[in-house]
């Protein structure tokens, strides 16, 4: 066993933050923005909506109505930041986690719950929000972000594929490899890694020696860090990545430096593996709290307006919940439905012979 | 028509995908200038250009995974694996991505990758090259595997595998690459899913794919000095299976010998001897026997001879289905 140090009360020195824990506006030389205040109060009603999903999607699992959910809790800045960064025409490539990224990309909520609940591996339609299905393998999606980018550069098109992953899956040979693609076809990728601190109970430690941003370097292309909790930073710096990457420079890694308040999945206990303080600590970074108190501080919503706020949040978790317990089961005939895209002897002949069983208990 | 060596054969199918539809890309190590290890895309990336036909960084499962992208984009890749044993390190792609993805999406995505893997033995190579890995991909639903045995079909079959919009994986016999035979350039070809009776006879059934077809044939001329009259079946595509043809062939013969390189034990032959079994038990005269390779690795090339089923060991085979 490896001890290892309460990490995350310091804020390394690269980290890109635009936007201070306590919600002072800072400036960045490279990377300020212009925001309005529609646009902050956008962000912040995006950022307490999909909290909200989250916390009734972990309730519906407790209660036995889903299999299993992986929690974004503590990463809705990095998803909403980099998720409103994406033009109509940018392609994202998500993890199992990026319900905030699926919202913005206008994926109703109810069919990430459906593949928790076990109604099917991923229902909506990718090239419908560009927003490709969730991948469960660890890195398998950063290699399809690559070629699908690969596929951008070959139609002459004016857009950019983005792809999630965490610190664990910088582990993973496919993500290595989808580097080394990125790097020599100079596609116009953005590599987005939530660093959430923990790959289910292994520690950072464990992934790297050296802060992940600065893998890019080795692979020739730029890494920047940003504040994961910062959703005006991390807005604008994924921006500047794909303007990058859209404008034929490349690809770029964003570290976005996070933590994930939560367990991995509903299936596992942090408590076992993490120390209380850190997660204390990261409590005062809350990507929520600081843009409430931003718009607070500057008198840009009053109370009224956080209110009306939680009221929608209340209404779309009910929404939410309400939908997920009313959604039927497949039929059985579903097992055997897009397998293929064209005719397969075998299959059909398994799936009649299965109906045909079945419905022999019902005579 | 044309005489044709199978790795030319494969060579004009290629082009042919490639004029016809200008999303078709070539993918791989080696196949641009080099022309592939065994020059089977030959002079492609000089007509088509560095764009279409890529020669990629050495990592398997970068090529099927950037595959899947440009096929989510609308393109069709043709990927080449070099060799068969080096499939494995892009295995995870082609089992848990290639195959699922159109599935996970609810039939909303289509995946038309096909993915050449030059397979089997005989050919003196060193370790992990001249392995027959088909059980791997046949046991994925999702996945389409065939193997070509012969210039003609080579032909044919690359450009139907291309047009599919299923993933495929496409196994080229690399000790036929140089067999040389009359292909009709102009000539559709049989479907791609279907099975295909090379040889005719009564007496028995011998199911054979990929490079073991030509070996069966040899094996079905050699027994026929002997009075036995030997039906030769290329079953070409591997998933889906084509029972009808075999149903029909041993309900005739009453006798059934599968071949393969691959070693027996959960081989593909279990795969056609459960089947003919169930659907031919009351005709058959004997079980279906099984040749193939031994449960052992691949061995070092001094022994393959021993190894890889010969025309002897089929004809033992045949003689111990007659023997019951």
């Amino acid at each position: 066993m490896t001890a290892h140090a309460p990490r995350g009360a310091d804020a390394p020195p690269e980290l890109v933050q635009l936007l201070t824990p306590e919600g002072e506006r800072v400036e960045h030389p490279d990377y300020d923005i212009e925001l309005t205040t529609e646009e902050v109060r956008s962000l912040y009603r995006d950022l307490v909506l999909v909290r909200r999903v989250d916390l009734e999607a972990v309730a519906l699992q407790r209660q036995g109505e889903l299999g299993l959910w992986a929690s974004l809790l503590g990463q809705e800045a990095a998803q909403v930041g980099s998720g409103r960064a994406l033009s109509g025409a940018d392609m994202a490539f998500p993890t199992y986690r990026e319900h905030g990224v699926a919202w913005c990309r206008d994926v109703d909520p109810v069919n990430l719950l459906a593949l928790f609940r076990g109604v099917n591996h991923g229902g909506w339609n990718p090239a419908e929000h560009n927003f490709h299905l969730y991948t469960i393998v660890i890195g398998s999606q950063t290699l399809h972000a690559v070629g699908y980018a690969m596929g951008i550069q070959r139609d002459g098109g004016e857009s950019a594929a983005i792809v999630y992953f965490g610190d664990g899956a910088t582990s993973q040979g496919d993500v290595n490899e989808s580097f080394i693609w990125a790097s020599v076809f100079n596609a116009p990728v953005v590599f987005f890694c939530q660093n959430n601190q923990w790959a289910i109970s292994e520690p950072l430690e464990k992934q790297s020696k050296i802060p992940l941003y600065k893998r890019a370097s080795g692979f020739g292309f730029p890494g920047i860090r940003v504040d994961g909790n910062d959703v005006f930073a991390c807005l604008a710096v994924t921006r500047a990545a794909l303007r990058n990457a859209r404008q034929g420079q490349g690809p770029t890694l964003i570290e976005a430096f996070t933590y994930r308040m939560g367990a991995h999945t509903t299936s596992d206990d942090p408590t076992r593996y993490r120390l209380a303080n850190e997660l204390e600590a990261w409590k005062l970074k809350d990507p929520i709290e600081r843009v409430k108190a931003y718009l607070f501080k500057n008198e840009l919503a009053d109370q009224e307006f956080f209110e009306k706020v939680d009221a929608e949040a209340d209404a779309l978790g009910k929404d939410v919940r309400d939908r997920c317990l009313a959604l039927p089961d497949p039929p059985p005939g579903a097992i055997f439905d897009h397998v293929y895209a064209g005719a397969h002897a075998l299959l059909d002949e398994e799936r009649e012979q299965y109906l045909t069983y079945l419905a022999g208990f019902e005579r | 028509m044309t005489t044709l060596t199978l790795a030319k054969a494969l060579n004009e199918g290629l082009r042919r995908s490639m004029e016809d539809d200008a999303k078709v890309l070539l993918m791989g190590e080696d196949v641009g200038k080099l022309g592939g290890v065994f020059r089977v895309t030959d002079g492609l990336q000089k007509d088509f250009g560095e764009d279409r036909v890529i020669d990629t960084p050495l990592a398997e499962s970068g090529i099927i995974g950037t595959a899947i992208g440009l096929a989510l984009r609308g393109y069709r890749p043709i990927c080449e694996i070099q060799f068969d044993g080096f499939v494995f390190p892009a295995a995870d792609q082609i089992i848990t991505q290639l195959a699922k993805m159109p599935l996970r999406s609810l039939g909303t995505l289509k995946l038309p990758v096909v993915v050449r893997i030059p397979c089997g033995g005989g050919i003196g190579a060193v370790e992990h090259h001249s392995e027959s890995p088909e059980v791997y991909f046949t046991h994925t639903a999702g996945l389409r595997v065939v193997a070509c045995s012969n210039p003609a079909d080579a032909y044919t079959m690359i450009q139907d595998a291309v047009r599919c919009d299923d993933p495929i994986i496409f196994f080229e016999p690399k000790r036929r690459y140089w067999d040389k035979a009359e292909v009709d350039l102009a000539a559709p070809g049989l479907a791609l899913d279907r099975a295909r009776v090379v040889r005719p006879g009564r007496d028995v059934t011998l199911v054979a794919y990929g490079p073991m077809v030509k070996t069966c044939l040899e094996a079905a001329a050699a027994a026929e000095e002997d009075g036995r009259d030997i039906e030769v079946i290329d079953l070409r595509s591997l998933n889906p299976l084509d029972a009808e043809v075999l149903t029909e062939s041993v309900t005739r013969t009453g006798r059934c010998v599968v071949a393969h390189e691959a070693p027996v034990f959960t081989g593909f032959g279990a795969e056609i001897a459960a089947r003919v079994t169930e659907r031919c038990f009351y005709h058959l005269e004997a079980p279906v026997l099984r040749v193939g390779g031994f449960s052992t690795p691949y061995p070092p090339s001094r022994l393959e001879e021993h190894y890889l089923p010969d025309l002897d060991r089929v004809l033992d085979a045949v003689d111990r289905s007659f023997a019951y």
